[in-house]
């Protein structure tokens, strides 16, 4: 299936899971990254069960915390 | 209030625009804006934003100017060493424009104070290095109802997203609470570009001149990521279901203000 992650359509097994997608993109301090599919927040703590599907648009919301 | 020849020359390139004109030169003179940190985002913030003739302008943070400062902070000055950031950023700012009232507050900002600072200020920029202070800025913005530009620069990347009352997710709706002490490196520890700070606080600037203007649309509703690396910006839809926020929700869980723990590294920098 295809899905769009970070504005990039890639191909993926189906029954991805949104943590073996993290896993694979090799998301920095995966804990504590804030995901959402298709304009919805991923609830913290659901990544294992959460399936993604075909045309799914997946973003990575990263704590950044520099300023000064 | 009428504007003298002087100003009509200095404000000349922002008269002319139709966005802008006498009327929007008026309103940002008229403008209260507060900087939260004098640091790699407040100092191009608040470069820009007295260049722009915001009447008011509050400046915040308990640091002095420090040597290794000096690659990304460019309102401080070789000279400046040791200063404190608040009274060095004050002397650039009225070298700069005289029409300016510049306000230091050489403090941290607390649960204690951050109220009673930020309720004189049409506009808040947080241009703080750690969580806790991110947090805080957002907890009280929200509970006050004040809008304000969110930024973090780490590396070679920046994000910003502009909170309005009312008008799209808060600070906290995308992430609900600060990570724990050093689970997320900072630009201390993880080194940051210095011309990230100018990319990313002139974008601050930029909300807040577009906000005091009522023109053209802000990052509400939206992250804005930027990897200099790649040269790569992204506007990232943020969900607009706001209901469940810990603090802007509709029942909201948190409502009184927290200071969080800091990261060791942070110290007392804001
Ligand atoms: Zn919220």
């Amino acid at each position: 299936m295809t899905i769009t992650v970070a504005g990039n359509k890639k191909e993926v097994a189906d029954n991805l899971t949104v943590a073996q997608l993290i896993a694979d993109e090799n998301v920095e301090t995966p804990q504590y990254v804030t995901v959402t599919i298709n304009d919805d927040f991923v609830q913290s703590g659901t990544f294992e069960e959460t399936v993604l599907k075909d045309g799914d648009v997946v973003e990575f919301l990263y704590f950044m915390g520099g300023g000064q | 209030m009428a504007f003298t020849n002087e100003q009509l020359e200095r404000y000349s390139r922002h008269i002319i625009l139709k966005e802008v004109g006498a009327k929007g030169q008026k309103k940002l003179l008229n403008a209260k804006v507060l900087i939260i940190g004098a640091g790699g985002l407040g100092a191009p913030v608040a470069m820009y934003l007295a260049a722009a003739g915001i009447g008011t302008i509050g400046i915040a943070d308990a640091d002095e100017v420090d040597l290794s400062n000096l690659q990304r902070q460019i309102i401080h000055a070789t000279k400046d060493v040791g200063k404190p950031k608040v009274q060095s950023a004050k002397e650039t700012m009225e070298a700069m424009n005289p029409d300016v009232k510049v306000v230091t507050y050489h403090t941290f900002v607390t649960s204690e104070n951050i109220m009673d600072l930020i309720k004189d200020y049409d506009f808040i920029i947080d241009g703080t290095d750690n969580f806790p202070a991110k947090f805080l800025i957002n907890d009280a913005c929200v509970m006050a109802k004040k809008p304000f530009s969110h930024a973090g620069i780490i590396r070679f990347q920046g994000q910003l997203m502009t909170y309005v009352p009312g008008e799209g997710p808060c600070y906290r709706c995308v992430f609900k609470n600060p990570p724990p002490k050093d689970a997320v490196p900072t630009c201390k520890q993880a080194g940051v570009i210095g011309a990230m700070g100018g990319v990313i606080g002139s974008l601050q600037a930029m909300e807040a001149i577009k906000y005091i203007l009522g023109k053209g649309q802000l990052l509400t509703g939206y992250l804005l990521t930027y990897d200099a690396l790649k040269m790569e910006f992204r506007k990232v839809k943020l969900p607009s279901d706001t209901h469940n926020c810990a603090v802007c929700g509709d029942h909201p869980t948190i409502t009184e203000l927290i200071d969080y723990e800091q990261a060791e590294c942070d110290g007392v920098h804001l």
